[in-house]
């Protein structure tokens, strides 16, 4: 479902003398559905520039990665949306909506954008939402002003609201109490059974090796230097 | 699929000086695309040229019409591109005052241009008006003030009301949470993102808020001197921005 081949990036920083600093070189790795694979590494590794360059979010310098026949690397635009809208879901560590707008509608989102009718859009979001115990009385009102856990959670609701064939987790049981750790490790579960590609970053070594397969360890694409 | 808009090597200049040059794109149904660049980059000249209001020296801007399919707006006729701006294209102005007019009342100002494409019915007239001013939170009450009686807010949402009623598949937007205070900027924003997925509509949002196009549109474009500098996919430009303006324009963003 996920293919990673060849893979490098570096970032050029104009504005600072032209620094370019190679971040990933010769990155190899496939997930196949219901797999998951979790990205190690130590902090700086470059585990979250391999998770935005498969969403699309940052531009790969060299190499192809290919997500369900999609070649982000090479793909337009309005092709990486469509993909982003039908089969490729990112649970980030931030949550990022439209001040305003309520949570309910929030999770309730990537459903509708996929032509899903309000009212079974609504109750699958209201039914997440009560999983990973958002209290009821909050669902009418905005998150942005939630704490920082009810807006991890908020994130991940909406992130599972669709059964995305391939998944990305970046820290998803980070900042979450035990139970709401374990609601987030069932939809993982859930999500793997259902035939979905995941690859997660897990600081959490026990959620790590509960829902992943395999291991992948980003600091071996780490450039050598010249 | 074919492009609601496709511009192909777009250029006007100003005398000796260029107001932008070498502009190409594709703008597909339901997309939204962001224009971004300091001011003097090019960018409304370019919106004008898109929109009819200004001709371009050279290029074409093909649109998808209704009837006859992609027709190049440059080369059509003046009353053909007028008609045009009245059904299936929309323009909101950065000053509402531009826009609206102001010495008539806000149901007329939302009448009128259902009157301009044949509505003569009163009542229904006045029922779709009403419905507008419904969908952009403006008071049924109001339906009769004048727009100069209205908060600057309030009269760029009345603007977008009179603007949205004929049902357009294109809306250009010059800075249209321009000048206004940040809490009356983020109840826009949540409105015209509701009316675009909503209404399908696709859209070209002009703007140097990196803020608004973040959350309003899909694909950006970064001009600097009357030339695009680059595009892409919004987040990507804005979180991997490869030409060094882009880095300059995203990193002197002032957190907050």
């Amino acid at each position: 479902m996920i293919e990673v081949e060849n893979l490098s990036k570096s970032f050029t920083l104009h504005n600072q003398g032209s620094a370019v600093i190679p971040v990933l070189e010769g990155a190899d790795f496939t997930v196949r559905r219901g797999e998951c694979v979790a990205l190690t590494g130590e902090s700086g590794a470059g585990k979250s520039t391999v998770m935005r360059i498969l969403y699309g979010n940052y531009l790969a310098q060299g190499g192809r990665v290919t997500i369900g026949g999609v070649d982000l690397t090479r793909a337009e635009p309005r092709q990486i949306l469509a993909l982003r809208r039908e089969t490729l879901g990112y649970v980030s560590q931030f949550l990022r909506v439209v001040p305003r707008v309520p949570t309910l509608e929030v999770v309730a989102e990537p459903l509708r954008a996929l032509g899903v009718e309000d009212d079974a859009a609504f109750a699958r979001a209201r039914d997440l939402l009560a999983r990973l115990r958002i209290p009821e009385r909050l669902w009418s009102l905005s998150p942005t002003t939630f704490s920082g856990g009810e807006q991890q959670r908020v994130n991940i609701a909406r992130g599972f609201a669709h059964g995305y064939p391939a998944l990305l987790l970046d820290e998803p049981t980070a900042s979450l109490d035990v139970t709401n750790r374990e609601t987030v490790l069932q939809l993982i579960e859930e999500a793997k059974a259902g035939g979905a590609a995941i690859v997660g970053i897990f600081h959490d070594v026990e959620a790590r090796s509960r829902v992943a397969d395999r291991e992948v360890d980003v600091s071996r694409f780490t450039p050598v230097a010249a | 699929m074919t492009p609601l808009l496709d511009v192909r090597n777009l250029r006007k200049t100003y005398g000796g000086r260029i107001g932008c040059t070498d502009v190409s794109f594709c703008l597909y149904p339901g997309e939204v695309l962001g224009i971004v660049g300091e001011s003097g980059s090019g960018k409304s000249t370019l919106l004008n040229c898109l929109a009819g209001h200004q001709a371009p020296d050279t290029g074409e801007v093909i649109f998808d019409t209704r009837v006859n399919g992609p027709q190049d707006t440059v080369t059509m006729s003046e009353p053909e591109r007028r008609m045009l701006g009245r059904t299936d294209w929309a323009f909101v102005h950065q000053n509402p005052r531009d826009g609206l007019r102001m010495r008539i009342s806000a149901g007329g100002n939302v009448g009128e241009r259902l009157m301009a494409v044949g509505a003569r019915h009163y009542g229904e007239i006045r029922e779709a008006a009403g419905d507008w001013l419904d969908r952009v939170e403006i008071d049924m009450g109001r339906i009769d003030d004048r727009p100069a009686a209205f908060s600057g807010g309030m009269q760029q949402r009345l603007q977008i009301a009179r603007n949205l009623v004929t049902g357009p598949r294109l809306v250009f937007m010059d800075e249209p949470t321009g000048g206004l205070d940040v809490s009356v900027q983020a109840r826009l924003l949540d409105l015209l993102r509701g009316l675009v997925r909503r209404l399908g509509l696709s859209a070209i949002i002009v703007t140097h808020d990196l803020a608004v196009v973040r959350l309003l549109a899909d694909r950006l474009m970064v001009m600097k001197g009357g030339q695009v500098v680059e595009t892409g996919l919004t987040d990507q430009v804005l979180d991997d921005p490869q030409h060094a303006y882009t880095q300059l324009l995203v990193s002197s963003v002032l957190q907050v």
